[in-house]
């Protein structure tokens, strides 16, 4: 059963996300930051982000296929698109952007990926929608909407024109 | 048009000969050979190849995708330059590499290759890397090893060397994208070379426009226009038009065999000059899989020049490895833990 | 002429046939009842009774007259065939010198399981049978196998060399059926010419294979397109036809009696027709396998399709069976060679070329007859009438009165298949697995000796 009353509209998050983000940069905690999406629904809400918030350089992704600690008991997920950074990130801040945060496993791949291209001085996560079931201590920085799901319940984020988001129940997935 | 290969028809008592590279769920297992990969697996090589590629170019360059893996050369045929891009795709996807070097050990001493076989199977290898002088070696151990094993020629005889074929159409697709409309040359040694076979059967694959080889006969095995080729034995004629020109290595051992008079005359007739160069399209592109002998098949001024992509196919090599090795293995997930 | 061949093989063979026999019966005596006697030599297609006793063929339809058929062993056959044995003229039995491999027990034994009751031998064991001696141990090794006959050939030159001329004449008194070289070259074709010579002195028949040796360097498989595509050492056509052709050149001089055991090629069966046709004494045999197989056969670099001469094109293949059926080749052998499993257990080029052929001999020439590409009466002249006549054996390869009762019966509609019964022979290395035949071997006889009966 869909619960879409539940879920915030994407773009609700994302300028919830935005307003959050600009709050801290105007406190002087990030310092010029890179963004950095993880692909692929995270890459689309990074674009987001990266065009409200003005940023010069370009826009990172991150494809973390070949860190993912499933390569045992799934394999070797079919490749689209390989990372691109092409802004060195050594004592950066970066913003690391994914649309839903639910193990952690995936942002904990991205950051060691991130730092075989570098040390970055801070690494910060935006997500849109962080919800519960977290295996890893791992917490975003902003958010644009917090949830508490069903244990059978997941995010579907669609995009990236337009970017849609909906619950779904495992069973239809 | 080049004639196109057509796969002879099997009798029913011998199962498709290459169905062994795959698994029952029909995937990827070993490769030993680019026949019965067609153009959807050749391709999905290819594009995981691109992703690995573009780890090479970072500050770090290695992903643990592998982790916990070992990767074990097995040369009975001595080759550092190949055993090294393996070991360095292994190393960079965080496999442990073990390397032995069997040219000069046990075999000789009346070991059977089975036995070697299964002393390195126990010491829990993932995956076997194999160069052999024998054609069909590696199709046998992959007959013979544990079902937790994948199997990767790395140059079996005058057989197969499916990786180099694999890189050279990874580096002619970065350069000029589409295979149809393409004219491919390959010149030299064909008739002792598993690098031309392999070739032959990828480009025919990907279905490039025209395949030639040019080379005289004794250099040239019986029928091989029957693997999709246009023969020629000139190479003014068989340079015309032509996008991409792939030399071969020329053994010394070939003039001793009385296959030609001398390095000099093949040099004179085959060798890629400058002069040569400029009959074939102004932007065609150069490849050798290495390591070529200047003065004999290349001329330096070639081999270093503005339409060389020699080195690149090292440096792609490495990538495309890198994508056969992690593709191989993620079929055999599961089996050992 | 000839005596000697009787005197190797089971002949006296104080062995009792295996099965032991039923108290009050002797066991040297049979009444084959209702089977259907083939012998096309003979014009016999009959559904009759048969005798056997005494070693011999002894009545046909009725008993002799005073012949005690109480006491003799019955069999009913009806609905089965029986033939002339079938004498295998090229065998290798790998005794003595490669018992790891098989014996002349083992061997002796699946040739009668494949309704072989001659099997001839090349001269190439270990020691090299170039003397007198080893062929006396091969024929007490076979009386005490009691099985098959064994005859065997003699070398030609002296460790088959090719250099020095081996004892041809006393090897001939010895009761050696021909002279050969097996596949070996001579140092030269001086050398080669004098030994033909020599041979042609005493009228022996000599046996040879051309291959030449520096063509077949490394070769592995037909020098065609599936060695190409596979990468394996080419074995070229020229590999058997240019020593092929100096050997025709050296009997037109020396007027020697030449028989070529295998040929692989439609280019050295022109040569056999042409030589036939200027009247000189050249015959020629095939191998069962090069009659089926073809170069194709070597695409999954099956080792057990790793043979020499090699496997060809379907075009050589098909010129073989036409050769076959207008009797231009004599006859049909089943180059047996049996290995031991790790003779196979090697990359392709690596492996030991041979096939383990005595069992699939008479069922893949019948299978020939099936299919209509040769007649029946053209099948057992050549599995018997013609090396019957070849190595002498008079008294062998047809069913009359007299004869040797070398008998194989056969049931044709047995719808068997290979590999789902094993094989008898030591070597398993057959690519006939898993193929379907109509005709199964049920029961042979050699010297009136039930040697063989196929379990139900």
């Amino acid at each position: 059963m869909t619960q879409t009353d539940r879920l915030l509209p994407v773009n609700e998050a994302i300028d919830r996300l935005e307003a959050q983000i600009r709050s801290d940069q105007q406190d002087g905690t990030l310092v010029d930051p890179l963004i950095v999406g993880i692909h692929t629904g995270g890459v689309w809400v990074a674009d987001a982000l990266h065009r409200a918030l003005g940023c010069q350089e370009p826009l990172g992704r991150l494809n973390i296929t070949f860190y993912r600690d499933d390569f045992n008991t799934l394999g070797l997920h079919p490749q689209v698109s390989p990372s691109d950074l092409s802004v060195d990130v050594d004592g950066r801040d970066i913003i690391l952007v994914d649309d839903v945060l639910f193990t952690g496993r995936t942002v904990r791949a991205a950051m060691n990926e991130l730092f075989d291209y570098g040390r970055p001085r801070r690494i910060a996560l935006a997500v849109l929608y962080q919800r519960d079931g977290r295996e890893l201590p791992i917490c975003a920085d902003w958010a644009g909407q917090e949830l508490t799901l069903g244990p059978d319940e997941q995010i579907h984020v669609d995009g990236p024109d337009p970017m849609t988001a909906r619950l779904v129940t495992s069973k239809e997935s | 048009m080049a004639v196109k290969f057509v796969r002879p028809k099997i009798p029913k008592f011998a199962p498709d000969p290459w169905a062994i590279q795959f698994d029952e769920q029909g995937h990827l297992r070993h490769l030993l050979t680019i026949e019965g990969l067609g153009p959807q697996w050749i391709t999905r090589i290819l594009d995981t190849a691109e992703g690995f590629v573009s780890v090479t170019d970072r500050e770090i360059k290695k992903v643990p995708l592998l982790r916990g893996r070992t990767v074990v050369n097995l040369f009975f045929e001595s080759s550092t330059r190949t055993r090294t891009t393996f070991e360095l795709a292994a190393k960079r996807l965080s496999a442990d590499v073990l390397n032995l070097n069997l040219a000069t050990s046990a075999t000789k001493k009346g070991e059977s290759l089975l036995d070697t076989l299964r002393n390195i199977e126990a010491m829990q290898a993932d995956m076997f890397v194999v160069r052999h002088e024998q054609s069909g070696a590696a199709h046998f151990i992959a007959r013979h090893v544990a079902p937790h094993v994948s199997v990767l020629n790395a140059g079996d005889g005058w057989h197969s060397h499916p990786t180099q074929a694999l890189l050279d159409a990874f580096t002619i697709r970065r350069h000029k994208g589409d295979f149809t409309p393409l004219r491919v040359a390959i010149v030299g040694d064909i008739r002792h070379s598993r690098v031309a076979r392999s070739q032959m059967h990828v480009l025919n694959s990907l279905n490039v426009g025209e395949l030639r080889v040019i080379a005289p006969r004794t250099l040239l095995p019986t029928d091989v226009e029957k693997l999709g080729v246009r023969v020629f034995h000139d190479m003014r004629e068989g340079l015309k038009d032509v996008d991409v020109i792939i030399m071969l290595r020329l053994q010394r051992e070939r003039m001793e065999a009385g296959l030609l008079p001398s390095e000099e005359e093949f040099y004179r007739l085959y060798g890629l000059t400058e002069e040569k160069l400029a009959w074939a399209k102004p932007d065609a592109m150069v490849m050798h899989p290495g390591p070529a002998n200047r003065g004999v098949e290349i001329e330096s001024s070639v081999a270093d020049g503005p339409q060389s992509v020699i080195l690149e196919q090292v440096s792609n090599g490495i990538g495309v490895r890198m994508a056969v090795m992690s593709l191989c293995m993620s079929a055999n997930r599961g089996d050992n833990t | 002429m000839k005596d000697a061949p009787e005197n190797l093989g089971i002949d006296h063979d104080p062995v009792r046939h295996p099965e032991g026999c039923r108290p009050g019966i002797d066991c040297d005596r049979w009444v084959i009842r209702g089977a259907r006697l083939r012998d096309p030599s003979n014009g016999l297609d009959t559904s009759s009774d048969i005798y056997l006793g005494g070693g011999r063929i002894v009545g046909i339809g009725d008993a002799p007259g005073d012949w005690p058929a109480d006491t003799a062993e019955h069999v009913c056959a009806e609905g089965h065939w029986l033939i002339p044995g079938v004498i295998d003229g090229w065998a290798r039995l790998r005794e003595p010198g490669h018992e790891h491999k098989a014996t002349i027990a083992t061997e002796s034994a699946a040739a009668v399981a494949g309704g072989i009751t001659t099997v001839v031998m090349p001269p190439d064991t270990v020691p090299v049978l170039d003397t007198v001696a080893v062929a006396r141990y091969i024929k007490r090794r076979a009386q005490l196998a009691g099985r098959a006959r064994v005859v065997a050939i003699g070398a030609m030159t002296q460790q088959l060399g090719g250099e020095l001329l081996a004892e041809m004449a006393a090897l001939d008194a010895g009761g050696c059926v021909a002279i050969s070289n097996a596949h070996y070259p001579f140092q030269d074709l001086r050398l080669m010419r004098r030994a033909l010579e020599y041979a042609a002195t005493f009228d022996l028949q000599v046996l040879l294979q051309p291959l030449d040796p520096s063509l077949s360097t490394r070769g592995c498989a037909h020098d065609g397109a599936v060695a190409t595509r596979l990468g394996l050492p080419g074995l070229p056509v020229s590999a058997e036809t240019a020593p092929l052709a100096q050997l025709i050149a050296m009997i037109s001089e020396t007027g020697a009696r030449v028989h070529v055991p295998q040929l692989s090629s439609t280019a050295a069966l022109k040569l056999i027709e042409r030589a036939k046709a200027d009247g000189l004494p050249i015959t020629a045999g095939v191998s069962a396998h090069h009659l089926w197989l073809t170069e194709m056969d070597t695409d999954a670099l099956d080792p057990n399709a790793h043979v020499i001469p090699p496997l060809r094109t379907i075009r050589d293949r098909d010129a073989l069976r036409r050769g076959l059926a207008e009797g231009l080749i004599d006859t049909v052998v089943s180059d047996h060679q049996p290995h031991e499993p790790d003779a196979k257990l090697a990359p392709f080029p690596e492996t030991e070329p041979g096939i383990s052929g005595l069992e699939t001999l008479l069922p893949l020439v019948l299978k020939l007859v099936e299919e209509g590409v040769i007649g029946f009466e053209r099948a057992i002249d050549a599995l018997t009438t013609r090396p019957a006549a070849l190595f002498g054996l008079s008294d062998a390869g047809s069913i009359a009165v007299g004869q040797r009762a070398d008998l194989t019966l056969v049931d044709p509609d047995a719808m068997w298949s290979l590999g789902s019964v094993g094989l008898a022979s030591a070597g398993e290395n057959t690519p006939f697995t898993g193929w379907d035949f109509a005709h199964q071997v049920e029961t042979t006889w050699v010297n009136g000796r039930r040697v063989f009966l196929r379990e139900q």
